[in-house]
């Protein structure tokens, strides 16, 4: 029997175009890559690339602004909510994002989280949640584990010492500004999916003008936990996932509301 | 337009409102919290943006949010929330991206209080937030001059990228005088080729203060130290007041080169010939001015309203060539102008020393009771 041959070639699988060709500097195994592509895939789908500024943290991701083709800056540490806060308001009717890692927005920008919700900024935040801070070389986050070793936690995270991880995507859904806030994963294909379809959901809000919307999503250090690739995308699974449980922690009626 | 009464602080809002602002973030501070309130019912009433930060520290990294989309963007506060603003204020410097910032100086250091001083001038004119930068700082001593270096201030900023400050203390914020406004300016909005407001049939643009590689630092640093050298050439400001036959001469900006002044005059009335230099740009610091100064006459006395801050300045233009003094007010107190007549008989009479540190000399007259602080 036949079998038919197809002669056409079909496009499966492009780099965005919202990304450049610089190759990121992240680690094997590092998830920051796929939460990059999909805010960049998310960006091409809704066709907004060109009105669209992004704001770079301090921690890993502070290159954040090489690997997007479209106009970046990059903020102080903790700062990106201010700095985006102070562009949205002078041109609110383009898209504006900050991509922070957990010492970035649950620590040293506490502040400018917290009020950034409070206000209700229309902005859009990507909150990469790993549990320790990767840049300076794996000390201890405010999002660390109880029992995490760490660099600055040896011995592992002692609660009694240093306290107990914050659960921002659970703190911030109480804000009255908050439109939508929601946690994801990354640890496996459905997960990343589904981490896609908030990340659309959190730049529609924005196009609508609902208010502050962030996507929290568990990622993966393997360098600094000290793990395998795979085996850093299991201890997501098994420990990250039931110390910050998934799901949508703010659904503003408006925002279920949505169509697009 | 016409003289009007007008509060230091307010007129200093105004005066940026004329001048074009489209944005101000802010945080309340005495001695300048009334900029704030007039730009939040004078901002949204032009379709402007106003809005309070939760601190200084979101403050000047909204004005630098704002001013990378090139808005003409402005901050205000005073010396506790200024030094909150250092941070924001390197990575400005650090991106070249203009902004204004009016610092109404308040008594220090620590929460100090609320009176007049001139304690951030170290602060402002030699850095204050980490790295090689430097800023321009105008220093205003009536309320006049406050509204025309604001508005000096925005032209400045933009023209060299760079952060403009005025450097008022609480005096020049608090007081009311007569002084005229200028015209309102048409708003330009987003003329900047290098801002980053959505990339729209242009290559994307990219605005950082990092360079990983400490080669292209050095570089950026190099280049920034070209532009403030060229800033050097180009915006030195002072004023001169008696001083073509002057044998000796008087050095203070701000409130106490206005103070100075009637004392200037007073000793002129007996006979002693003095006359007044008085740093407009504080930053950049009119050295060569204060060199030729030096160059002829006796003896200077620089006054201010801190523990000898720009004194240093002074002493590095005047390479040691002529005996100086030096007589302060820190905390937030102010010179008055019979104390400032006789330390220029002082002057006249004693200053006559190139050797040891006119700071200790005022220091131990304190100490020794022969200057009473009153």
């Amino acid at each position: 029997m036949d079998t038919p041959v197809k002669t056409e070639v079909q496009t499966v699988y492009i780099r965005p175009t919202s990304f450049t060709s610089t190759p990121t500097h992240y680690c094997p195994g590092c998830t920051h890559g796929v939460a990059h592509r999909l805010v960049a895939e998310v960006i091409d789908e809704m066709g907004i690339r060109e009105q669209t500024i992004g704001v770079a943290p301090v921690g890993c991701s502070v290159f954040a602004y090489n690997y997007y083709d479209f106009d970046f800056v990059e903020a102080a540490h903790g700062r990106a909510p201010a700095m985006a806060t102070g562009i949205k308001r002078v041109l609110p009717d383009q898209f504006v994002f900050t991509y922070q890692g957990d010492g970035d927005l649950a620590s040293i920008g506490m502040a400018e989280i917290m009020h950034a919700a409070g206000r209700g900024e229309n902005i859009s935040v990507i909150f990469i949640n790993n549990a320790i801070y990767g840049m300076t070389g794996g000390q201890m986050a405010p999002t660390t584990l109880p029992g995490m070793k760490t660099t600055s936690s040896p011995n592992g995270r002692d609660v009694e010492q240093t306290g107990f991880p914050l659960r921002m995507a659970e703190v911030l859904a109480k804000m009255d500004g908050s439109g939508y806030i929601v946690r994801r994963s990354l640890h496996d294909p459905k997960n990343i999916r589904l981490a896609k379809k908030a990340i659309r959901i959190a730049f529609e809000v924005q196009r609508h003008g609902l208010g502050f919307s962030m996507v929290e999503l568990l990622s993966t250090c393997p360098t600094n936990w000290g793990q395998t690739p795979t085996d850093a995308l299991h201890f997501v699974e098994e420990h990250m996932i039931p110390a910050f449980p998934l799901g949508d922690y703010k659904v503003a009626s408006a925002v279920a509301d949505l169509k697009f | 337009m016409a003289k009007e009464f007008l509060e230091g602080n307010l007129a200093m809002a105004e005066a940026s409102v004329r001048a074009g602002v489209e944005a101000y973030f802010g945080y309340p501070i005495t001695p300048q919290t009334e900029i704030l309130e007039w730009m939040s019912s004078r901002m949204p009433e032009l379709g402007r943006t106003f809005l309070q930060a939760e601190s200084e520290v979101a403050a000047v990294n909204m004005v630098y949010g704002a001013a990378c989309t090139g808005t003409r963007v402005m901050s205000s506060s005073s010396s506790p929330g200024v030094s909150l603003m250092m941070e924001g204020l390197s990575y400005i410097a650090g991106t070249e991206v203009p902004c204004v910032l009016i610092d109404v100086v308040r008594g220090g250091p620590g929460l100090g209080n609320i009176a007049p001083s001139q304690g951030d001038y170290n602060q402002l004119v030699h850095g204050g937030g980490h790295g090689d930068y430097h800023n321009i700082v105008l220093a205003p001593a009536s309320v006049q001059e406050a509204i025309d270096l604001t508005v000096l201030a925005f032209d400045l900023a933009e023209k060299y990228r760079t952060i403009a400050m005025v450097m008022a203390d609480g005096c020049v914020g608090q007081m009311m005088e007569p002084a005229e406004m200028p015209e309102m300016r048409p708003i330009r909005r987003f003329g900047q080729e290098w801002a980053t407001t959505g990339a729209l049939n242009r290559e994307a643009h990219k605005l950082s203060s990092i360079f990983i590689d400490p080669t292209y630092e050095e570089l950026y640093n190099i280049r920034i130290l070209n532009k403030w050298m060229e800033i050097t050439q180009k915006e030195v400001r002072y004023k001169e007041y008696y001083l073509d036959d002057a044998e000796f001469a008087v050095i203070g900006f701000g409130t106490a080169g206005r103070i100075a002044l009637t004392a200037v005059r007073a000793a002129r009335a007996k006979g002693i010939k003095v006359g007044l230099f008085r740093p407009i740009s504080v930053s950049p610091y009119p050295y060569d001015v204060v060199d030729e100064l030096a160059k002829r006459v006796k003896g200077i006395l620089v006054v201010e309203m801190n523990t000898g801050q720009m004194l240093d300045d002074v002493r590095l233009a005047a390479k040691g060539r002529v005996p100086i003094e030096f007589y302060g007010r820190p905390g937030g107190m102010l010179p008055n102008p019979d104390d400032l007549l006789g330390e220029i008989q002082h002057l006249v009479k004693n200053g006559n020393t190139l050797d040891g540190d006119p700071r200790l000399r005022w220091l131990q007259r304190i100490n020794d009771g022969s200057i009473i602080l009153s």
